[in-house]
């Protein structure tokens, strides 16, 4: 009898291995999903003159300094927002670890606005005011900091 | 320092995209009875001579002109000597680099693993020129996320497009969890 529960659970393990199995390949289905779903929508990164792009330092000190927080609140946000204009990269170290981390702002024909110290909180207040607004957050750039 | 294990991957793994790498491997295997996790990053960059490898476990080294200290390295060795583990870089000049380490999984000096899911997604997302392939296991539950077999499906949907992004952030973070079960790592 002990052999026949033995055998039975070894069933009702092998059929849930199946599922996870199943399951796996309906996630890649999904993805197909998606690709069809998009295949139809032209244009969806234009790269012209109008890109600003939004570059955070990723290196040990910016790491070390909670950077990863701020770029994912950075791509997250200009996602969710759908500011097709706004290009999030990063960078490695910028050469001012002790400000990390670090957020440059390039908008073509203006100059370079760097922002220091940022948290993922200071990220979304430079999304709305900035990036959406078109207004510096000066409290929070490298020229409002005593060097 | 680093605060999660997870964010000396992202570091160390920094370095493999600026070797130049067409693919980066990295694995995560955990054994709790063996008390035992071993991460891989490995990759098909620009590879390093013996005396620069020699040279990159030391913190005051650097192929960068920006600064003259390279702390990723140690962080990431040192993180791992202190549990007791062991920390190994091979390399070979023009075939890449394995940077391996080994936890103790219960030392009290070990650090969390942290968000794996998160900087895995961040690396295949920010990096979509460079393919993935990652390796997560807990006691022999596991996934392995190979990005050359999603861009075969997507057929030139870049993998940063929002949906796509979404989708392997959810893939990951819900396979980890499967993963995961009841260990904390």
């Amino acid at each position: 009898m002990d052999m026949a529960v033995n055998v039975r659970t070894k069933q009702q393990e092998r059929a849930k291995n199946d599922e996870k199995e199943r399951e796996y390949m309906k996630s890649l289905a999904e993805l197909k999903a998606i690709r069809e779903r998009m295949q139809g929508q032209v244009g969806m990164r234009s790269e012209d003159d109008s890109q600003i792009r939004v570059v955070v330092g990723m290196a040990t000190c910016g790491i070390a300094s909670g950077a990863r927080p701020v770029l994912k609140t950075l791509a997250d946000a200009v996602q969710e927002k759908k500011l097709s204009n706004v290009m999030v990269t990063q960078t490695g170290c910028i050469g001012l670890c002790k400000y990390e981390p670090i957020v440059e702002v390039m908008e073509p024909g203006k100059d370079k606005v760097t922002y220091v110290k940022m948290t993922p909180e200071k990220a979304l207040e430079v999304v709305d005011r900035h990036l959406i607004r078109g207004q510096v957050v000066t409290e929070y750039t490298l020229g409002n900091i005593k060097l | 320092m680093m605060t999660e294990i997870a964010l000396n991957v992202l570091d160390v793994a920094e370095n493999s995209v600026r070797a130049g790498a067409a693919l980066i491997r990295i694995s995560v295997f955990a054994d709790t009875r063996a008390d035992r996790m071993e991460i891989v990053i490995e990759d098909n960059g620009c590879g390093m001579t013996p005396e620069q490898i020699r040279q990159v476990e030391d913190p005051f080294f650097t192929t960068r002109k920006t600064r003259k200290v390279g702390l990723g390295v140690p962080f990431f060795k040192y993180s791992a000597q202190c549990t007791g583990g062991n920390f190994k870089i091979t390399s070979q000049v023009g075939q890449g680099t394995r940077v391996t380490a080994v936890y103790v999984l219960s030392s009290i000096d070990r650090m969390p693993l942290g968000d794996m899911p998160g900087i895995i997604h961040t690396l295949i997302t920010f990096n979509t020129h460079i393919d993935f392939v990652y390796t997560y296991s807990v006691d022999g539950r596991g996934f392995t996320l190979d990005t050359r077999q999603v861009k075969e499906i997507l057929e030139g949907l870049p993998l940063d497009t929002p949906e796509v992004s979404s989708y392997i952030e959810a893939f990951l973070k819900e396979n980890t969890r499967e993963a995961d079960q009841d260990v904390r790592l």
